[in-house]
């Protein structure tokens, strides 16, 4: 069983957990660019946390269900609809055999996610589903949806038999169907783990922040950024007054990692994102705190935001509690699903 | 790393082959620094700490990142914190715990956990259409073509790390004779296999990109091999050999490529 392409959208690849233990070899993690929206849209769907899911950008695809399952849509609010009519994120939702998804226009964020009970199913390359487009691998043949793709779902599409998410998505077949509705939901939700509307992005200090002009460290945290058009999964391209090192700094190709913040000659931050080169010449002014990672993910082109400075131990704080509220809300949906299930 | 501890030891105390730093990578990676030179002899600590966390990795280690004077440790830093609130005494940051965890691998290295390096030869066919500016190269060194070739393919080479795309070596050892500034207007898209000269650094290009180095031949074989394992011909630490071919070798290989 799988999913139908009608129309692909602007950028929608399949995407994972990322593919790790490779960079030494020079090959890119990738995986969802806002990596707290896919958990939640999975344990929704019932499924693991590491399974692959649709990233939607900006523009949504149109997909048709080739039959009923259980599906979950989390992250930025591109105003999914299912035969038209508006269908609620952060929950599980049931779509009727032949249902066709649209995304009406970007309302909020920029990455929308969506999940399907098994997983989407594309051969694992180098240990991962995860779609890397320069170098064509993982996903559908290395590339963005386009119009006629088939994406197979693991396990059918079905949820396991006997488990509570197999439980209600009998359930909710059966309202669906006695409402003569192409979809049907549950009457509650699950939040997202990420501040999304938080407009100011903690980072920590880089390895070459001391290289920065007093001047310009007062920049990077009292002036606004705003997201270029030439913004990728690669990284985001900033625009503001430009930063400035005191003399230029001759270095040496390193590893780089995801939310490092480098700043070429033109003096406009670069934010390294999923499919980011694996090591970079730049100096690297600062960090983004992996726990706003998500948050930065949502922006799009033309978004102004602010840098806020912490130290080292609050970034790693910040992270744990994601963690702690993550681990919380999956224990909260099993008891909701299992509550519904019954 | 080769810190001198064991009193008997026949090894000569060599100062620089202690010294090191560890600098944060933002809240999820550990820089091990060894130093701000490009030589053979970083390159050996580099794929010494490579070996040993290979082998020995600390809990929580993701991957390891090599580059000319450094090894990045990628870590989790939740699996980390696992460990710490396991811990009979959690104190200091993640980050703190990770340095000590490595700090004890960094004063276990010997000169024995050396990886042997293993040297490749890459068929190379020179100039023509797979090597448009073998001419110009040969031109701007007021040397014939023949010359340019018989440097190139002459020279020892060294990986010191895979990086700006899959399977991409940046490589040490070009002739200081054949360093050529790179092209004004880089080409917008440089096909796979090509081999060519930017600077005083000479590569392969693992992928079609765009680039600005001189092109002056192209290998038939795949370095990014993403049903391989590894997934790149070359790894850091490999010494490099290119050999002159004929287009008939070319194309033989070519096919056995495809085959």
């Amino acid at each position: 069983m799988s999913l139908y392409v009608h129309r692909p959208g602007l950028l929608t690849t399949i995407q994972d957990r990322g593919r790790y233990g490779m960079q030494q070899y020079g090959i890119p993690v990738s995986g969802a660019m806002d990596a707290s929206a896919p958990r939640i849209a999975n344990a929704l769907a019932g499924n693991n946390e590491e399974e692959a899911v649709l990233e939607v950008t900006l523009q949504g695809p149109e997909v048709s269900f080739e039959h009923g399952m259980l599906i979950a849509i989390a992250g930025g609010d591109l105003m999914p609809a299912i035969n038209g009519m508006p269908v609620p994120m952060y929950r599980p939702v049931y779509v009727a055999q032949g249902a066709r998804l649209t995304f009406r226009g970007c309302r909020e964020g920029c990455r929308s996610y969506v999940a399907v009970a098994g997983g989407l199913d594309v051969p694992v390359v180098l240990g991962s589903r995860s779609t890397y487009l320069r170098a064509a691998i993982g996903g559908v043949e290395g590339r963005a949806l386009k119009a006629g793709d088939r994406v197979g779902i693991r396990n059918g599409g079905c949820t396991l038999p006997g488990s509570s998410a197999y439980r209600l998505e009998q359930i909710l077949a059966l309202a669906a169907s006695m409402a003569g509705q192409p979809f049907a939901s549950v009457d509650w939700f699950a939040p997202p783990l990420a501040d999304y509307r938080r407009k100011v992005i903690r980072i920590v200090p880089g390895t070459h922040y001391r290289y920065l002009t007093e001047e310009s460290r007062n920049r990077l945290v009292r002036q606004p950024f705003a997201v270029a058009p030439q913004s990728d999964r690669m990284g985001y391209r900033l625009s503001a007054e430009e930063l400035s090192l005191q003399a230029p700094l001759e270095l040496l190709s390193e590893a780089v990692v995801n939310g490092t913040i480098q700043l070429p000659q033109d003096g406009q931050p670069i934010i390294l994102l999923a499919d980011r080169q694996t090591t970079g010449g730049y100096p690297r002014i600062a960090q983004v705190a992996t726990a706003d990672l998500p948050v930065m993910a949502q922006y799009k082109p033309g978004d102004r935001f602010g840098f806020q400075l912490v130290s080292h131990e609050e970034a790693e704080r910040l992270l744990i509690d994601h963690e702690q509220d993550w681990i919380r809300l999956r224990m909260a949906i099993s008891l909701k699903m299992k509550e519904w299930g019954r | 790393m080769a810190k001198k501890r064991d009193q008997h030891s026949e090894e000569p105390s060599v100062p620089d082959r202690e010294v090191y730093e560890l600098h944060p990578l933002g809240d999820a990676a550990v820089l091990i620094r060894l130093g701000d030179m490009i030589d053979r002899r970083t390159n050996e600590r580099v794929n010494a700490i490579m070996a040993k966390l290979a082998q020995d990795p600390i809990p929580g280690m993701i991957e390891c990142v090599p580059a000319y004077t450094s090894v990045t440790v990628h870590y989790d830093p939740i699996r980390v914190h696992k460990l710490h609130t396991r811990a009979v005494q959690p104190s200091g940051s993640l980050y703190d715990s990770v340095c000590a965890m490595l700090e004890e691998r960094m004063a276990s290295i010997g000169p024995a956990a050396q990886a042997a390096s293993r040297i490749v030869e890459i068929p190379v066919l020179y100039g023509g259409e797979q090597g448009p500016d073998l001419q110009y190269v040969a031109d701007y060194h007021g040397l014939s073509v023949e010359e340019v070739v018989q440097l190139h393919s002459g020279g020892d080479y060294l990986v010191y790390m895979i990086g700006f795309a899959p399977g991409f070596p940046y490589m040490g050892g070009l002739p200081p004779r054949l360093a050529t500034p790179r092209r004004a207007t880089p080409r917008t898209t440089i096909p796979a296999g090509s081999v060519g000269i930017g600077g005083a650094q000479t590569g392969v290009y693992s992928l079609a990109t765009p680039g600005g180095w001189h092109i002056i031949g192209r290998t038939p074989l795949a370095l990014f091999r993403p049903d391989g394992t590894p997934p790149s011909y070359l790894a850091a630490g490999d010494s490099v050999k290119f050999r002159s071919i004929s287009e008939e070798e070319y194309d033989q290989l070519a096919q056995e490529v495809l085959a």
